[in-house]
């Protein structure tokens, strides 16, 4: 594994133990960052590497241990402090005001001003734009951020991260949003901010990325540090072993079921975008019963859009939807999931889950009206069984179903909006990346159920940005890049190189026509 | 009744520090706490004829309340509800004085019934114009309210050119008298109101509870971006919340005018505010998504207590003002502080069970 004590240490954590009521996110963890080098995390959710992030960008203050930089003990106990000791945080969720414009949220607390005469704002524009140049973000400062699509927001947030300056840069999950060519530029700067001697943390679960950008890896697991060692002595295979203790489990491909007949069927979907084009371009698509089609695609492709047309979600889209040879009528979600299609929404947070409810309460509450007796009175009885048969089935770990949803870990949240999906009866299910922001255990796990409802004759699209996934899951892939349907493969026939050809085959020809 | 309606309470029924629980029923110790309180301090506070006229004056607050409960949890609010009790009324006094004219000369008058279900359907007409405005024009709910609240206003003044409508006995040959029977009639020793108010009630708890729609109140509020993708109307439930609002504000139109026989365009007035400070007395959330009817009643009835109590000790109105509004504000901040406390001991319990 190599000699991992050399390099320039500037920011160490010595026994590191937070504690949560009740909960121990970190055991006594130990961290060195280096200077001049990029630094990588990973490991499972809820290993607590978010924690540690939070820790040193002085968010959260640690229950035990030490930090010491450069030599000399210090406190972080506020953002300011760490901030003042020179460490920029991009944080995994945006952090952006989308009601002011891309320079002001760059200078957000500390705005150039003219002395008494307010806030300068050419100067802003001015210096933010420099910064974005330097990351090619094609975006001028000016423009509101809530204007931007997403993967430019996360570009404005690290352009912001960038421009403090700092001796240790934080990113954490920084490309979740971004494309390829987006990912390289980024790759570029960090090298350059490596050549200026800042210590890069980086934290991603994408492991090709970070054994080409990494320099040293720390692994870690329920708290505690599993593995510490040059990138260059390790391969990937090392870094799963070191997250989930074994090799990485294959993704539950165990049985073949033969495929029934055409459940669902689109005919030229489109939707218009609101800046001229089209988000979704005269899409047509169909998918077999108990068949798992899956679409891949990068941000921005067009698939989420695709899945809210099927929904009923867009008033204004175009086109035709058939499930079982008929052509629904029903625009509006409440008709569409009376016909049998649910949607696993890809932001579990803000479209998934009602998060003041119980879980109880969230699986339910798409389908109490299979509960009612006279038309109007839910029978508890009816619903309390057919809540506890959901957690049952999709073995969600809830111990009291009563309890806020928000108790739970993010991949049995995962689970309760699966199961309230599957209580609606669906035939067709939409899954908008149902890997998101879950660990690769529960992940197994969402995978597994996905092959058993297919092998009980549900028709499954789900998308994804995960190429081994897509290769994986599906029986058929499809392609989109930005919103038209580039191909459609078997699996059998599919590479991962024709699959990555095809996602980006619609930005050149948007390229030759700008 | 709170613990049939804990619909949308916090995390784990069971458990949890005393503290937990004190705060919990912070609204039943506050009630408890002002009827200890004036009971020692206001004379004549516990005679039967003070505590039924309380009742009474509490009611009028509860019904709003009700509604404004519905309202506030799916993230809106309702002002134009006091003014609905002054429209209202006025309608109720203008059908039983003059009735209604019709163009070849006859005049039209109704029953007590038929009165009652005009004066509701007029209620729930403007509740459904808050909902259109709110769902089809994208109105803010404050401002569409506050709009509707004007204009109702106005209205009512314009009824009468905001003169009292006096002495709504209404006449034995029109077969339309014995309209104090929603202020001032009782049955087994409760007034008639008090009776309307506990229909009302258990009715709400009920739907909250046992009705889809009900529960769909309590997810468009929580997550309204969630409720769609769920397939919840959420327009739809919105538009009941409002009618439902309009519907409660009618029958304290009723109440107040059928108690003073006559209709005054100004009845009414600030209504809402007081419905607000019950409902969030009561434990119901600004933001949405958390708010029981059992809560909103006790926290109508400590705000009714509190000012006749006051009243009957001869504290100054002005002074009245002062110590109402720290009530609500202490309750808005131990409501807060439960919620923190609440998610420290569910953390707690979560940590112990594995």
């Amino acid at each position: 594994m190599g000699d991992t004590e050399d390099g320039d240490v500037i920011l160490e954590l010595r026994d590191i133990t937070k504690a949560y009521s009740g909960i121990v996110a970190l055991k006594k963890a130990d961290l060195k960052l280096r200077r001049g080098a990029v630094n990588v995390l990973v490991g499972e959710n809820g290993a607590g590497k978010s924690t540690m992030m939070r820790i040193i960008a002085g968010v959260e203050r640690p229950t035990l241990g030490e930090i010491w930089m450069e030599g000399e003990r210090i406190h972080l106990d506020s953002p300011g402090d760490a901030v003042r000791h020179g460490i920029g945080i991009v944080f995994q969720e945006l952090n952006l005001f989308g009601n002011m414009t891309v320079a002001e949220n760059i200078f957000a607390t500390r705005e150039l001003t003219r002395g008494l005469f307010g806030i300068d704002h050419r100067a802003q524009v001015e210096k933010a734009n420099e910064f974005l140049d330097r990351l090619e973000a094609g975006i001028t400062a000016d423009t509101l951020v809530e204007d931007l699509p997403i993967g430019q927001q996360q570009l404005v947030e690290i352009a912001r991260a960038v421009s403090l300056d700092t001796r240790i840069l934080i990113m954490d999950e920084p490309t979740s949003a971004l494309s390829a060519a987006e990912v390289d530029v980024l790759f570029r700067v960090i090298a350059e901010l490596k050549a200026q001697g800042v210590a890069i943390v980086y934290i991603s679960h994408r492991l090709e990325e970070l054994m080409r950008i990494g320099d040293y890896i720390t692994v870690l697991k329920d708290g505690q540090i599993t593995g510490h060692a040059l990138v260059r002595d390790i391969d990937t295979r090392w870094i799963v072993r070191s997250m989930i203790g074994s090799d990485a489990k294959d993704f539950a491909r165990e049985v073949d079921h033969a495929l029934g007949d055409e459940v669902v069927r689109l005919e030229d979907i489109t939707l218009p975008r609101a800046q001229g084009g089209y988000a979704v371009d005269h899409v047509s698509l169909s998918v077999r019963k108990g068949e798992i089609l899956g679409i891949y695609g990068l941000m921005g492709a067009g698939r989420s859009e695709l899945f809210e047309c099927i929904m009923g979600r867009h008033g204004h889209y175009t086109g035709k939807v058939f499930v079982d040879g008929r052509e629904l009528q029903e625009r509006d979600t409440t008709g569409r999931i009376a016909r049998g299609i649910a949607l696993i929404p890809e932001d579990r947070q803000r479209e998934g889950l009602v998060q003041c409810l119980s879980i109880a309460e969230n699986l339910s509450l798409a389908s109490l009206g299979q509960f009612v007796k006279f038309g109007f009175h839910i029978e508890p009885k009816r619903e309390r069984s057919a809540i506890a048969e959901a957690i049952r089935n999709l073995s969600i770990k809830a111990r009291n179903p009563d309890f806020e949803v928000t108790s739970m870990s993010g991949g049995n949240q995962q689970k309760v909006v699966i199961g309230k999906a599957l209580m609606t009866g669906p035939k067709v299910l939409l899954m908008d990346e149902p890997s998101r922001g879950i660990d690769v255990g529960a992940k197994a796990d969402v995978f597994r159920t996905m092959r058993r409802l297919a092998g009980e004759g549900l028709a499954i699209l789900f998308s994804t940005s995960d190429l081994e996934e897509v290769m994986a899951l599906s029986d058929r892939i499809a392609v989109m890049s930005n919103g038209r349907l580039i191909a459609v493969m078997d699996r059998t026939e599919a590479t991962e190189e024709a699959i990555v050809t095809a996602s980006a085959e619609g930005h050149k020809t948007r390229r030759m026509h700008a | 009744m709170t613990s049939a309606t804990q619909t949308a309470a916090a995390g784990p029924a069971t458990g949890g520090s005393l503290l937990l629980t004190l705060m919990k029923l912070r609204t039943f110790i506050a009630l408890f706490a002002v009827i200890v309180f004036f009971s020692i301090f206001a004379p004549n506070f516990l005679s039967t004829a003070n505590m039924i006229l309380m009742s009474k004056h509490a009611t009028q607050n509860a019904f709003l309340a009700i509604g404004m409960t519905f309202v506030i949890v799916t993230g809106g609010i309702d002002l134009s509800v006091g003014s609905i009790v002054g429209l209202c009324g006025m309608i109720a006094g203008g059908l039983i004085l003059h009735g209604i004219d019709l163009p070849m000369g006859y005049t039209v008058y109704f029953n007590i019934l038929e009165v009652a279900v005009i004066v509701a359907i007029v209620g729930i007409v403007i509740g459904i114009l808050n909902g259109l405005l709110i769902t089809r024009l994208n109105v803010a709910p404050f401002i569409a309210t506050l709009g509707t609240l004007y204009v109702a206003r106005g209205m009512a003044l314009l009824y009468s050119d905001g003169q009292t409508l006096p002495n709504l006995v209404g006449r034995q040959d029109l077969g339309n008298t014995g309209y104090a029977i929603f202020g001032s009639g009782t049955w087994l020793g409760l007034p008639v109101s008090v009776w309307m108010l506990i229909v009302v009630a258990l009715g709400a708890a009920y739907f909250a509870r046992f009705v889809p729609l009900g529960r769909h109140i309590f997810a468009v509020g929580g997550n309204e971006r969630a409720a769609r993708m769920s397939g919840i109307r959420v327009d739809r439930v919105k538009m009941f919340v409002y009618m439902f609002s309009g519907f409660c504000a009618a029958l304290v139109g009723l109440v107040i005018s059928s108690e003073l026989m006559a209709a005054h365009p100004a009845t009414g007035t600030n209504l809402e505010l007081n419905a607000i400070a019950a409902a969030v007395l009561g434990g119901t959330s600004m933001s949405g998504g958390r708010g029981t009817i059992g809560g909103t009643i006790v926290g109508a009835f400590v705000i009714g207590i509190l000012s006749d109590g006051l009243v009957m000790m001869g504290v100054s109105s002005f002074w009245q003002m002062v110590i109402k509004g720290l009530v609500i504000i202490i309750a808005v901040v131990v409501d807060q502080a439960q919620r923190k406390l609440q998610a420290r001991v569910t953390l707690m319990q979560m940590a112990k069970q594995g």
